[in-house]
């Protein structure tokens, strides 16, 4: 090669310089790129008379939204509630889900993971052969299952199937409970739960500094649960039980078309939340028990044998080494799960159950036909979520993480 | 000292007075009971933690056992036994008197089963088979569409079993030729040729080809080199490109069939792949990109992500079959299967960036400054050093990427697609099958294909994991 270096070719190899020029290039195909969309929107948008705005949000909405704990939470009423009142029905409906799942979801899948690793045979089987074929079904086609196959199947509208005789029923509209109805007074019960919170918080404390003194150890789940239970009930009785139930009534006489469950006794929960909760909680207990399986696993031998030899004994080796070192392991992945619940929480669009999706960006959006507002704004809530619960998960890795030197 | 001594004049004293002393070696005694037979494996594998009633506590522990072990045996069996009742024994599987709905109706309901029978109603099943697997793809191109997945299998299998020669041609094949031949087979081709567009294609790619080639021969030097050398690979996606413009524009007098009329398990097939085909590369570069050191690369990177990964692909597909018509110019229009695969496509991507992420981190930074000391440039490093050790290292991560893709497909059918799911649904509307068991006859069907193609792959990817074992 006969060829020298020059003041351009050292500018041109710098890599600084390559890594301004790359980006300056991306940053500008980019604004290109959006500038083209938006210039698109906005020329259709126009070609169709739409306009831009969120002012829709304050029109009244004229469509039915099943009896949920979103409607009831914010009082829907046909032709006086908003659309702002539609996008939060949606948003509790969802959030209501999620929450209910991630319940069901981590009881299963805890007692699934344990059982996987039991060494009885029945345990394993069973364990083994729900998650291998839970988790390789597409959770819409459980959905749909749960729904149609399953809860279509249960007796008809003027008919029941009872599951404690005149208190829960169930029939193709629902699942009905009794309805608790706090009269005057209850609020003291609810102080009193309050409190024994508190105090148990409190003598963890005191066992806490106990411990540390003398070395005795204070059963603080006992005392606590206890006090959680006690404190309450005595105060309930005390304030002379100020709960009615309203019990679900069902007729099955009169009119034809006035028998079956009566509206507006008892609680009802829709089938297609039921059939929601079920495929949610089912689906991801298989895999929030391999998660556990695996975190259980993940715990060396030796941290067992060297809590053996220091003397601890085995219940205690269980909760003082291997969960805290397991739970390590498990969290962050089971973060990532109770995401997805919430997440797929959005199928229930699919056999109409009014969340965010459904009853914001399907029938409230077919309605007003901003696409690109409601649709942003349902994203947004499931975006903060998401970012939410990562922010926490940071949080809590930087709290566990292995110290290194 | 003075026991000492007492012992051993014990001892002498037994050796000379002993009645009895064994000659040979005590008979070999067969292991406990509870050790060793059927007996020790039910012991071991079921009894272990329920006999133990040596306190209270632990009787009261093993009896609770004992009962919640017959309990999950008693699901067990019952499930196991219902399913197998329901799906083989207590099915209905022929309708010689092609009376539809009527042989799976029970005395109660005007059919000739006895009352509370539940079965499979399988002439249902056969029936609808061909919409199941094709939708309303038209009967006499149904060739087509078997030879595409013929074709398709056979290359697949052939870069997946290590023997066979020649496996990186195939692949390469496999991922340029295949997806043209496929698109030809399966729309029918014949978009109408612009010879202005594959022109250009073509001298666009010939002239970036030859600036390559001019850069190899040593013509061009300095700060250019690696230009040409960019420019000689761009050059063959140009004339690839015209390539697959002049493929799908020539008409090939197979007749059109219109992505309306898929259906079925093609439709799940076609979108699954697209999207796990197109968002490996897409999830490679997005996972560099985060982990880059240029500041812009990596925002964009991030952002792009996280808000894919924070949305549910329901809402993806909401926006995709709702906005994209709005994003795009007047007269262009994507067809309802194109708008969702690009919805998937793009969701998967950010998916995927994030398992191949947890590669590039778990590579050893001995593995980076090596490849720096050496000379590479940074493409070089991540082509030759960095990428093949994170891929394979993730490998068993993509393959469940690609399993929770193929189970998310079932979602277009939301958005109005006949895939599997959907398909599936729609027969289950049609009233002359209707019968009690016709939805479970039909979702056992669906499940039952989703199971052999997710539990296939994930053995697939354990196989895979053991052979890269490299047992550190």
């Amino acid at each position: 090669m006969n060829w020298k270096p020059n003041t351009f070719s050292k500018f041109a190899n710098d890599a600084n310089v390559r890594g301004v020029f790359f980006q300056v290039v991306l940053i500008a195909t980019l604004v290109f790129f959006f500038f083209w969309l938006t210039d698109n929107t906005l020329t259709n948008l126009s070609n169709q008379g739409k306009s831009l705005g969120f002012a829709f949000l304050s029109g009244t909405a004229g469509f039915q939204i099943s009896q949920t704990f979103g409607t009831w939470l914010f009082d829907y009423q046909v032709g006086t509630s908003t659309y702002l009142d539609v996008y939060f029905i949606g948003i509790a409906n969802t959030l209501l889900v999620a929450v209910l799942g991630i319940v069901a979801a981590t009881v299963i899948g805890f007692t699934l993971g344990i059982m996987r690793l039991s060494n009885n045979i029945v345990f394993r089987a069973f364990a083994t052969t729900y998650i291998e074929m839970l988790r390789n079904i597409p959770i819409l086609l459980q959905l749909f299952f749960w729904y149609f196959a399953v809860l279509r199947s249960l007796p008809g509208k003027r008919d029941k199937l009872e599951i404690i005789p005149d208190l829960i029923g169930v029939n193709i509209t629902g699942l009905y409970l009794p309805a608790p109805v706090p009269q005057e007074g209850f609020v003291y019960s609810v102080i009193a739960f309050a409190l024994a919170i508190l105090l148990t918080f409190g003598v963890k404390q005191y066992a806490k500094r106990v411990q540390a003194q003398t070395g005795k150890i204070t059963p603080v789940f006992l005392i606590g649960t206890a006090l959680v239970i006690s404190i309450p009930l005595i105060t309930f009785l005390a304030t002379n039980s100020p709960l009615d139930w309203n019990t679900p009534e069902f007729k099955d006489s009169g009119p034809m078309l006035r028998r079956g469950y009566q509206s507006g006794s008892g609680m009802i929960l829709v089938p297609e939340l039921i059939a929601v909760w079920l495929a949610l909680s089912l689906y991801t207990a298989a895999f929030i028990a391999e998660i556990v399986r695996a975190g259980i696993l993940a715990v060396s031998q030796g941290q067992t044998e060297a809590a053996s030899a220091l003397g601890i004994r085995p219940n205690y080796t269980l909760r003082l080494v291997v969960i805290p070192q397991a739970m390590r392991v498990i969290i962050p992945p089971l973060t990532s799960q109770y995401l997805n619940i919430t997440k797929n929480s959005s199928l229930a669009v699919a056999i109409a159950y009014p969340e965010l999706v459904s009853v914001f960006a399907g029938t409230a959006l077919n309605q007003v036909g901003k696409e690109i507002e409601m649709i942003f704004m349902m994203m947004m809530v499931y975006l903060t979520v998401s970012l939410l619960t990562a922010a926490f998960m940071n949080w809590y890795n930087d709290r566990v993480k292995l110290v290194e030197r | 000292m003075v026991s000492n001594g007492t012992r051993k004049e014990r001892a002498t004293a037994t050796n000379n007075e002993s009645a009895f002393i064994r000659q040979e070696d005590a008979p070999i005694l067969p292991p406990p009971i509870t050790s060793a037979g059927v007996a020790g494996w039910l012991n071991d594998n079921i009894f272990a933690s329920m006999l133990d009633f040596s306190t209270l506590g632990a009787a009261v522990k093993s009896i609770l056992m004992a009962i919640f072990t017959a309990f999950v045996a008693y699901i067990f069996f019952d499930q196991v036994y219902g399913l197998l009742d329901f799906a083989i024994f207590s099915a209905v599987w022929q309708d010689p008197e092609e009376q539809k709905r009527q042989v799976c109706w029970t005395i109660e309901q005007g059919g000739k089963l006895p009352n509370g029978w539940h079965g499979a109603c399988w002439p249902y099943i056969i029936a609808k088979t061909k919409f199941i697997l094709y939708g309303a793809y038209p009967n006499e191109s149904l060739w087509r569409v078997n030879s595409t997945y013929l074709l398709g299998a056979i290359l697949l299998v052939w870069v997946m079993i290590d023997r066979l020669p020649y496996r990186k041609l195939v692949g390469a094949v496999l991922l340029t030729i295949y997806p043209i031949f496929a698109t030809v087979m399966l729309t029918g081709g014949g978009f109408g040729l612009s010879q202005f567009s594959v022109g250009v294609n073509t001298i666009i790619g010939l002239a970036l080809i030859s600036l390559g080639r001019a850069g190899k021969m040593g013509w061009i030097t300095g700060p250019f080199l690696d230009l040409s050398k960019m420019a000689g690979v761009a050059g063959w996606f140009f004339i690839f490109f015209a390539a697959a413009l002049v493929s799908v524009g020539v008409d090939f007098d197979l007749s059109k069939v219109d992505t309306r009329d898929w259906g079925g398990l093609l439709i799940t097939l076609v979108v699954a792949t697209t999207a796990i085909v197109v968002s490996l590369p897409l999830g490679i570069l997005l996972a560099l990109g985060r982990r880059s050191s240029l500041p812009v690369a990596r925002t964009l990177s991030i952002i792009f992500i996280e808000f894919w990964r924070g949305v549910p692909l329901i809402t993806v597909l909401f926006m995709a079959s709702v906005m994209i018509p709005l994003f795009m110019p007047e007269g262009v229009n994507f067809d309802s299967l194109l708008r969702a695969l690009i919805g998937v496509t793009l969701w998967q991507s950010a998916y995927m960036a994030e398992v191949i992420r947890g590669g590039l981190q778990a590579i050893d930074k001995g593995q980076y400054e090596g490849a720096d000391a050496v000379g590479l440039s940074y493409w070089q490093s991540m082509r030759l050093i960095i990428l093949p050790q994170a891929l394979t290292r993730v490998l068993p991560g993509i393959v469940n990427t690609i399993i929770s893709v193929f189970k998310d497909t079932s979602l277009v059918s939301i958005v109005g697609l006949f895939d599997l799911l959907g398909a599936t649904q729609a027969t289950i509307a049609d009233a002359a099958w209707s019968t009690p068991v016709q939805a479970s006859t039909g979702y056992l069907v669906v499940a039952l294909i989703f199971f052999v193609f997710c539990f296939g792959m994930s053995r697939y990817s354990m196989y895979i994991e053991r052979k890269l074992d490299r047992g550190h």
